[in-house]
């Protein structure tokens, strides 16, 4: 593979969460890391989601949730993937509690990002999850 | 996770297929290829070329935020209210620093997406008829090989012969090869908005010469109708210096609100007035051959540089630039002596 591809990450807000200002950071974040981001923003649906990522072949998607919907969304997430027979890691990142943290695991979601993570990470913890489906 | 990948096309001629019976996924992989260029993009050349041919090439280019996206998805919407198959190429500048991008053309693009479905309902992720006409791919400028020149017009092709009509093409307006790449569709739109300095300003971006259509966006706004005038007056002045098109075609100006959706019916509406004109003559073949004309030249330009890199590189080359660095020779006696290498002076 050529060493000029750049990874591809679909970022999206699920739902009626509003807080969109983390989702910005890591955005930035990811493009200064040399990847692609193709920013959905706002208010997007499980559907919106799969549609863009088979549209713009997505190496990953970024979920930002801050409003405790994850334990329903982002299994509700994995599902419609896995239900339009797309296999790609989906990256939570928000306000997770500890105990969650394994439920999510298990449901499929492939690296939780709480606050606090620094850039470098948030940018190696994309690419180790994109690097293991690959695989 | 999932082992159904087993059964997902692979190969380009099965991602090929797919897609032309309408696989959105895999027309999503073809276009990762495309962007990566080298043998995969070729074959892929070598497929769509046969097959495309169809397709209103539609290009929209503007001053960044002059409402572009917003004016393109509701066109798509438009489109495909209407029955038919609209894609969009939509071109985002990437960082020179990092090669990274923040594509965010889609977000302005409020197609219609699946108002059945609610984030909670997971059951629901087949999206209604609307959504699986338009298919929209976000490109950043930078970092696939050969170039947005190369890159754009195989991935229109592609669209275009999977059945895509028209596919459109949005870029921003600022750098030589996005206007070239809108400049050579059959239909430039070039969208303008008041407050952004008067039409000296759009003629020194070189805009004005590529319009087909003009659309003066946020004419709600106030100096909107300052703008028509000074694209009249534009105009009226091709006119008289002769720059005018040979057959008479003024482009129309229309004005437009993206934000509430007026003028997008009449914004279509000139667009295939446009492409109804060209047809009248050989418009069209014009426009299609100086597309191809370009296409190629970039090519081989990127072929050329290539080889100018690699001839550099080797031994000679060094030996040739370390004379020229010593005074011995001058740059230009130096770039023929390394030009006669990878060039043939017999096909020249």
């Amino acid at each position: 593979m050529s060493g000029d591809q750049h990874i591809r990450v679909v970022l999206a807000k699920l739902g009626l969460d509003g807080h969109d200002r983390g989702i910005k950071v890591v955005a930035r974040i990811l493009r200064d890391a040399g990847m692609e981001v193709i920013y959905l923003g706002l208010r997007q649906t499980t559907a919106s989601i799969v549609a863009a990522a088979e549209q713009e072949d997505a190496d990953a998607i970024g979920l930002s949730m801050h409003n405790a919907s994850h334990m329903t969304l982002a299994p509700a997430m994995i599902e419609a993937l896995s239900d339009a027979e797309l296999d790609i890691p989906v990256i939570v990142g928000g306000i997770v509690p500890d105990q969650d943290l394994e439920p999510l695991r298990d449901a499929g979601v492939a690296a939780v990002l709480g606050p606090g993570a620094s850039a470098q990470e948030v940018a190696e913890v994309v690419r180790d999850a994109v690097a293991a489906h690959a695989s | 996770m999932t082992a159904r990948t087993g059964t997902a096309p692979k190969t380009i001629d099965e991602l090929y297929d797919a897609a032309r019976s309408g696989h959105r996924r895999s027309l999503g992989r073809l276009l990762t290829k495309v962007e990566r260029g080298g043998p995969d993009a070729e074959q892929i050349s070598e497929l769509a070329h046969p097959d495309a041919g169809a397709a209103h090439i539609i290009g929209i280019t503007g001053a960044p935020g002059a409402g572009k996206s917003t004016l393109t998805g509701q066109l798509v919407g438009l489109l495909a209210d209407a029955g038919r198959r609209p894609a969009v190429l939509a071109v985002d500048p990437s960082s020179p620093l990092t090669g990274g991008a923040i594509l965010g053309d889609r977000i302005r693009m409020d197609v219609p997406a699946s108002p059945g479905a609610t984030s909670r309902d997971a059951s629901q992720t087949t999206p209604p008829e609307i959504d699986e006409r338009v298919f929209i791919r976000s490109m950043a400028t930078r970092g696939h090989s050969g170039g947005l020149a190369l890159a754009v017009p195989l991935a229109v092709r592609l669209f275009d012969a999977v059945g895509y009509d028209p596919v459109i093409i949005e870029t921003v307006g600022v750098g030589q090869v996005e206007v070239d790449v809108v400049g050579a569709a059959d239909t430039a739109l070039v969208v303008m908005t008041p407050g952004m300095g008067d039409a000296v300003q759009a003629n020194k971006a070189g805009l004005l010469e590529v319009a087909d259509v003009f659309v003066v966006n946020k004419a709600d706004r106030p100096g909107a109708s300052d703008v028509r005038r000074d694209l009249e007056l534009m105009l009226d002045l091709s006119h008289l210096t002769g720059q005018e098109a040979a057959d008479g075609y003024r482009p129309p100006i229309i004005m437009s609100s993206a934000l509430d959706g007026t003028g997008a019916r009449d914004v279509l509406d000139a667009a295939e007035g446009h492409l109804h004109h060209l047809d009248e003559g050989d418009g069209r073949v014009t426009r299609r051959r100086q597309r191809v004309q370009t296409e190629i030249e970039a090519r081989m330009i990127q072929d050329l540089s290539a080889r100018a890199a690699a001839v550099l590189a080797s031994a000679e080359g060094a030996a040739v630039v370390a004379d020229a660095e010593r005074g011995e020779v001058p740059p230009t006696r130096a770039s023929a002596a390394l030009l006669a290498r990878i060039v043939r002076p017999d096909t020249g």
